[in-house]
């Protein structure tokens, strides 16, 4: 590796970072900023965190995300992966690459489209629109995010795994239990928390699908930034990177410890 | 009396016609869509019998283990285990263990939990488990590694994991799928033995797979010789080496040299084939091959003897060219080029430090042997 600093790696990192993160730099400072106006620097201030904690309506709609991802997420990772075990071990059923074709169209599909089509179908079998149906559309959404990931473990398991408990007297269900899914889970907890996350973004469904009473906190944020933008959502939003930041550190130290580990067991191996 | 090879066999209830056989393949053919893995195969394999099923990949050996386990049914014949046909019983529920070439060791799992799993099955009491799981991990000189993860292994330790796994139910009949094949050289010659012992101190069944002869001579009591999905040969390691019973085995198994030729005369076993270019070879193992026949005659390396000067006496001597040389040690071969132009092998045990007649590149040789040394072949 050139490990030379030369003035053109020093500008484009500089310019690569920048434009990654200026706009994220900005939005957090200027939520610490004591001015009412955007723009202009007024002081140094966490008040906008507190009246955050005290605006009712941007706290309801964390709620409501919270509640939507949970369910939406847990929802899309059984189905998700059902369909993943379908089209990667019933190889041959008729119809199967219409199958899995279809699980995957979603990922293709403009948002607007889904969402589109999700309400027409709502609003046709009378279903009111609400907390209900933004989970179902965000279920719909994500499952086929979690059957990728999923599907993509499955295709690299050594079937030899399962004939082995079969052979030591497993019948086919307690092999699935006690073999199968405890060597896919780390797949199947990937694909929980990207469907999470999906729906903790989605903006463009949730507007089609939800309801009275059922504003999503993307929803509520986009609302208000329509009336201007207020530190307080800042704030908010400073928040929810935190949040994610924390998130990322934690998942990449916790890879990093478990690689270190594994690789030290291995050298211990090897020693005998 | 004389006899092949160099063990004398005292097990062996294959020449006993009042022997039960313990599995027998009947007529076993197995189809995957156009492609016949197996076909029309039928074996007998006895109690306590260490069974070699040995092939180049794809020869469908594999396929038969399988079958014996459960992860595949026949297209057509049956597979009888103890009398007791094993069609439709499912892979859980049959008093067979395989270990798998992948080893197949529960990742999520301590070693003691991979040996345990099989017994959970069986609703075994935990106490029993306990005691039965130390055993197996004493048997495999493990003790120290109970608590470990497979990844926390070496290779050999996870072959033994495997091994410990499989036999820990004891099965009825133990299968191993290439058991030595991901060890290194050195390491599989050792657990060649430990598995011999083993399973002489079990006194299980092993039906063992393998594309190495060495390992299926070293370890079976007999071989079968798969080709194509069909037995070519099934006889003791001795006897598929010293009496093939076609050009293939011989070819196969071991080091061979081939002459082709006809009977020329011949009486009550003993004949002279007329080899071509003047070569007359004299043999005592022709069997009932009538005049005129046209016939292989196939000796080994280390049968042929080479010298400076043609042998007092020989009945079977033929002039040549040292073409090339290898010393290994333990013995030296010789690539002799008869006059006819075809190379003759032949290896000498360097069972002396001084040789008294050595020789180099380009000497002029002679290639002598008995008349009882090498076997003619008519498939």
């Amino acid at each position: 590796m050139n490990a030379t600093w030369s003035r053109f790696n020093i500008i484009s990192i500089v310019l690569g970072f920048a434009f990654l993160y200026l706009p994220i730099v900005l939005l957090v400072v200027f939520s610490f900023n004591e001015s009412k106006l955007v723009t202009v620097w007024g002081g140094f201030s966490t008040k906008w965190y507190v009246s955050l904690f005290h605006n009712r309506g941007l706290m309801d709609a964390t709620w409501v995300t919270a509640r939507v991802g949970v369910i939406s997420a847990s929802v899309a990772t059984v189905l998700g992966t059902l369909a993943a075990l379908t089209l990667t071990r019933y190889t041959r059923f008729r119809g199967r690459l219409l199958f899995s074709g279809m699980v995957f169209a979603p990922l293709v599909m403009p948002e607007v489209i889904t969402g589109l089509s999700l309400l027409l179908l709502f609003v046709a079998v009378g279903l009111d629109r609400g907390f209900l149906t933004v989970t179902l559309a965000h279920t719909t959404l994500t499952m086929c995010f979690v059957a990728v990931v999923v599907q993509s473990r499955l295709i690299t398991f050594d079937r030899s795994l399962e004939e082995a408990a079969m052979d030591l007297g497993a019948p086919p269900v307690k092999t699935f239990f006690q073999i199968t899914l405890p060597v896919i889970m780390p797949a199947i907890v990937s694909g929980w928390m990207l469907a999470f996350t999906l729906s903790l973004d989605d903006l463009v469904i949730a507007s089609f699908t939800s309801g009275p009473g059922a504003t999503t906190l993307p929803m509520k944020i986009y609302s208000q930034v329509r009336l201007g933008v207020t530190p307080e959502i800042n704030a908010a939003c400073t928040i929810l990177i935190a949040v994610v930041a924390v998130g990322v550190i934690i998942a990449s130290l916790a890879n990093k410890r478990r690689e270190v580990q594994r690789q030290r067991d291995e050298q211990a191996a090897q020693r005998g | 009396m004389k006899s092949l090879g160099s063990i004398r066999r005292d097990f062996a209830p294959w020449n006993d016609p009042n022997a039960k056989p313990y599995i027998q393949f009947d007529n076993v053919t197995k189809k995957f869509g156009e492609f016949t893995a197996v076909n029309n195969l039928s074996l007998t394999i006895f109690e306590r019998e260490f069974f070699a099923l040995l092939g180049a990949s794809g020869c469908g050996k594999s396929t038969l283990l399988r079958m014996l386990a459960g992860f595949e049914e026949p297209t057509a014949g049956r597979i009888l285990l103890d009398g007791q046909d094993l069609r439709g019983i499912p892979p859980y529920r049959r008093p067979v263990n395989m270990m798998f070439q992948s080893y197949a060791l529960f990742p999520h799992m301590t070693v003691e939990n991979n040996i345990a799993f099989g017994l959970k099955q069986e609703g075994m009491a935990k106490a029993d488990i306990d005691k039965r799981v130390a055993e197996m991990l004493k048997l495999v000189k493990l003790e120290q590694f109970a608590k470990r993860k497979p990844h926390q292994l070496s290779g050999g330790q996870r072959q033994r994991v495997a091994l410990a796994r499989s036999v820990a139910k004891r099965p009825k009949v133990l299968l191993l799928d290439e058991p030595l094949g991901a060890l290194d050289k050195k390491l599989r010659e050792e657990t060649q033995f430990e598995l011999m012992d083993l399973q002489q101190n079990l006194g299980l069944t092993f039906v063992v797979v393998t594309h190495d002869q060495e390992e299926a001579m070293t370890m079976a009591d007999r071989i079968a010789i798969i080709d194509k999905g069909e037995v070519m040969q099934v006889a003791t390691p001795a006897e598929v080496y010293e009496a093939p019973g076609s050009r293939f085995v011989a070819g196969f198994v071991g080091n061979v040299n081939m002459f082709d030729g006809k009977i020329a005369a011949g009486e009550a076993g003993s004949a002279s084939i007329d080899a071509g270019n003047g070569i007359t070879i004299r043999t005592e193992n022709a069997g009932s091959a009538a005049a005129g026949t046209s016939v292989t005659f196939a000796i080994r390396p280390e049968k042929i003897k080479v010298s400076s000067t043609k042998p007092a006496g020989a009945v079977n001597a033929i002039e040549g060219e040292v073409y090339d040389i290898a010393y290994l040690g333990d013995m030296t071969v010789y690539h002799v080029r008869l006059d006819d132009g075809q190379v003759v092998r032949a290896s000498t045990m360097n069972a002396a430090r001084l040789t008294e007649d050595p020789l180099t590149w380009n000497d002029r040789a002679w290639v002598s042997f008995r008349p009882d040394a090498g076997v003619v072949l008519t498939r």
